[in-house]
């Protein structure tokens, strides 16, 4: 087991070396250039060189890879060119709130996904199994950005539900202690803040759950299914156990290993932040880092955010590689 | 019994009714407006407008400018005088105005503030960049206290604009006991003299400001001010449809037309300090130089050849206006005598017939990668003009590069004619006809004025007007300025960008400024609706 750990952190080391390399190289040959998003219109070929050097964007590639690289191992993400401030504080800063948006959607959409799957396979060729799968298939293929603009325009406006957008209200006011809202408000007793965070969590849940909602459905329908129609649920049957104890406690625990990996894969890229939902909801969370980096050409704040969450992702599919050798010791990556 | 039942039911509805319309003690009002987030909060260190917009509510300047206009007046200096040599400025303070942290404003308030950054040995300049400073201020040589109230500021030469450039963000006074206290995090814990005081900052997600109590100008209407931070326009538009937010800036050009015709908003809209043009090389020691383009008959014939209404109204979507001169018409000194060259394609052919191309000529036309608020799709705009200029028999190549080489190329003068724009930071024409129309600007490499347009009156006039301090006699300078240029034509206009904003319809007291400041101290808004 240790050595299998082992192993599969220096696979982690090896993927965010590559992600490094690749994505120093790709915002580099993305045209525009930070000094001019910077400078605009006030932008003479003497100031731009001035702010390059500055940066150290004049030196060599391979040489500014290495630079930056000597930094990102000591920890060091650099400084972010449009906001001055260390990259690796503010995606500390913004992390949790990806991750409450996160752990809310997918268990909205393991919970839901899981008991929509096991009905449709338990009652094959129903109504339910079909309407389900028919939802499902629209979930996975719907555009995300869709979903959410349609959501705040039925509960947001039409229904006048549910807030628009954002982590919490003009109204109240949260001391960060674990900067998840929900947790902070109850940590302080108060639940008129955590009922409004709790609100304010809902829409951006759905729009960004649904995929996985869907993904989770169909996996564990057909993973059930297969599962159903083994002998070990023939014999569970056969000597008498109670239907609800044949899938809950036979099936499914035999179905649940697709599952994982499915709800584990689908989680670890939600961590990543979720750059559409992100940025119609207004939240404040990596993706929205992501996007606003971007689109100012700002290298190291770019970097230091695509490093950071791919080493979260691989982090949790690691986690989740590691828990399902748990559950099913057979399980071992070569 | 069933009358006096009634009575008094009635007289309890009236009782309820009357206590409802009653003002029950003046509720604090909260105003939401919806925008992109801040930067950083140092006004000197900034180079985003979304920034600014927070920091023109908490902090004020020598200098302002007056309530929707480009004109200069007095803020936190009551008077000022200039040496006759123009390279001393002397700046008179209001007396017992406080910093919203307590600390008196004074006159080493103002130098601490603005020697920070000039001074590379001052103990506070190591936390910024100062890129302003940089670009605007380089002509001020130092700041000194005379006397409490009074500061000296002599410039390395005279320089008339200067007085609005004083009425910029990065000249803003800031409290030096509060810089002492955060250092430098004090970027994100700002205290100036102005009408709201800094709350607080959720990165990412909104900036609350209330009211000074204790500010020596009328005081504010509303009691908080809170930027949320919405990046997606039509978000935006879907939190103020709500009423989640009051205000919100630049809508979604598509949304626009939904947001016109929506009895419960209002749509404030006016052109900014901008312009999109066309630039035409006329520098024989350019290497882009064509010689049809040193006939001036030239130039207008394709100031006439060009269908600019069309552009605007179909390109822009509505973001944009026409261009008549090289400055906006919301900036003072703009003149309205000029008449623009209308859309006369067999007028151009005549003109292209004198000159001595009866069949036109070939010739390039750069278009820039970028789409900026001036130029709202530059290739389409390129295209438009290439299919104009076609219809008088002149026919124009296409050529782009990425945004730093088209940028270095332009100012080389490797073009025939160029798509450009130009965004001032302070509402001076100088800013406009003297950074990109004079000779000074001309020299190949580092070009400002793209055309390379060398009108030796034009040059006499800008100068002139950078040594006189009396705004009517500059007015009239950049007045004929702006003629001669119309007549020698070295560009075509094209457009003015606008800036939107959007307010529920019980918004009152918002006025939009030419330089796209944002001021709250002025809003008011109903909430009993």
């Amino acid at each position: 087991m240790k050595y299998y750990v082992a192993k599969r952190a220096i696979n982690v080391l090896f993927i965010v070396f590559a992600v490094s390399v690749i994505i120093f190289l790709l915002i580099r040959l993305a045209p525009g250039d930070p000094a001019i998003t910077m400078a605009g219109e006030h932008a003479s070929a003497v100031t731009l060189a001035r702010m390059r050097t500055e940066w150290g964007l004049n030196k060599p590639l391979i040489v500014q890879y290495f630079v930056w690289l000597r930094h990102a191992l000591r920890g060091d993400f650099g400084q972010s060119i449009l906001t001055h401030q260390s990259v690796l504080v503010e995606l500390v800063q913004r992390f949790p709130n990806t991750l409450e948006l996160s752990i809310f959607a997918m268990t909205f959409a393991t919970i839901i996904g899981v008991l929509a799957g096991i009905v449709s396979a338990v009652r094959r060729y129903s109504f339910f199994d079909y309407a389900s799968m028919i939802v499902a298939l629209f979930g996975v293929s719907m555009p995300v950005f869709w979903l959410a603009i349609i959501l705040i325009m039925i509960f947001g406006i039409r229904l006048n539900l549910l807030p628009t957008g954002g982590r919490l209200g003009v109204m109240y006011s949260i001391t960060p202690i674990t900067h998840l809202y929900l947790l902070d408000s109850l940590l302080e007793f108060r639940f008129p803040a955590f009922l409004d965070a709790l609100k304010h969590l809902i829409l951006p849940s759905l729009a960004l759950g649904t995929i996985p909602m869907a993904f989770v459905a169909r996996i564990t329908r057909s993973s059930m299914l297969d599962v159903m129609s083994q002998d070990y649920i023939r014999t569970a049957r056969s000597k008498g156990l109670g239907e609800k104890a044949v899938i809950i406690k036979h099936a499914l625990r035999n179905a649940l290993i697709p599952i994982l990996t499915a709800a584990g894969t689908e989680f670890a890229g939600l961590m990543g932040g979720a750059v559409l939902t992100e940025t119609i909801f207004s939240w404040p969370g990596l993706g929205t880092y992501i996007v606003q980096a971007v689109s100012a050409r700002d290298y190291p704040a770019v970097q230091g955010a695509v490093i950071f969450v791919a080493l979260i992702v691989a982090l949790v599919s690691l986690i989740v590689d590691i828990f399902y050798s748990y559950v099913d010791p057979r399980i071992r990556y070569e | 019994m069933k009358r006096t039942l009634v009575i008094a039911l009635v007289l309890v509805l009236g009782v309820s009714l009357l206590a409802g319309c009653k003002p029950v003690a003046k509720q604090p009002v909260t105003f939401v407006f919806a925008k992109g987030d801040a930067v950083e909060l140092d006004p000197a260190d900034v180079t985003d407008g979304e920034s600014v917009t927070v920091m023109n509510n908490i902090f004020e300047g020598l200098v302002r400018y007056k309530s929707g206009s480009t004109e200069v007046e007095p803020c936190l200096a009551t008077s000022w005088d200039t040496s006759s040599d123009g390279l001393v400025w002397t700046f008179h303070l209001r007396k017992n105005v406080k910093f919203q942290d307590g600390t008196p404003f004074n006159a080493d308030a103002v130098v601490f503030s603005y020697e920070r950054q000039r001074d590379t040995n001052h103990p506070f300049h190591q936390y910024g960049k100062w890129e302003y400073w940089g670009w605007c201020f380089s002509e001020i040589a130092k700041t000194e206290k005379v006397d409490d109230s009074t500061v000296k500021i002599t410039l390395s030469q005279p320089f008339a604009p200067f007085l609005s450039t004083m009425a910029m963000f990065t000249m803003d006074v800031v409290s030096p006991t509060n810089c002492d206290k955060w250092k430098d995090q004090w970027f994100a814990h700002p205290v100036g003299t102005g009408p709201f005081s800094f709350v607080e900052w959720v990165k990412g997600d909104h900036v609350t400001l209330e009211k000074n109590a204790n500010y020596w100008g009328t005081e504010p209407k509303i009691d908080t001010l809170i930027f949320r931070v919405i990046d997606d326009p039509s978000s935006r538009y879907l939190a103020l449809q709500k009423g989640e937010v009051q205000g919100m800036e630049f809508p979604n050009p598509t949304d626009l037309p939904k947001i016109t015709q929506d009895s419960t908003l209002t749509v404030l809209s006016a052109p900014g300090l901008n312009v999109g043009y066309l630039a035409m090389n006329m520098g024989t020691d350019t290497p882009g130089f064509q010689k049809p383009f040193a006939d001036v008959r030239v130039r207008q014939a394709i100031n006439y050849a060009i269908n600019k209404k069309d552009i605007v109204s179909q390109l822009y979507k509505g973001t944009a206006i026409p261009a008549v001169n090289p400055i906006p018409p919301t900036l003072w000194g703009y003149n309205d005598t000029v008449q623009d060259y209308s859309y006369d394609p067999a007028k151009a052919k005549e003109l292209l017939k004198e000159a001595g191309y009866p069949n036109g000529f070939k010739t390039n036309l750069w278009a820039m990668p970028v789409s900026r608020p001036y130029m709202f799709d530059p290739k389409a705009i390129a295209t438009a003009i290439q299919a104009d200029l076609k219809q008088v028999g002149i026919d124009a190549e296409i050529v782009t590069y990425d945004w730093g080489t088209y940028l270095t190329k332009t100012e080389a003068g490797e073009q025939a004619m160029c798509l450009l724009g130009w965004t001032a930071d302070y509402a001076d024409p100088d800013d406009f006809l003297y950074v990109l129309l004079d000779s000074d600007a001309a020299t190949v490499g580092s070009a400002g004025n793209v055309a390379f347009y060398r009108n030796a009156t034009v040059h006499t006039l800008n100068k002139e007007a950078q040594m006189t301090t009396d705004l009517n006699k500059r007015i009239d300078l950049y007045k004929q300025v702006q003629q001669i240029v119309h007549d020698d034509a070295p560009w075509v206009p094209l457009a003015y960008a606008t800036q939107t904003l959007v307010f529920a319809k019980n918004v009152k007291g918002f006025v939009l400024y030419p330089t796209g400041d944002y001021h709250f101290d002025t809003v008011s808004f109903d909430t009993s609706k």
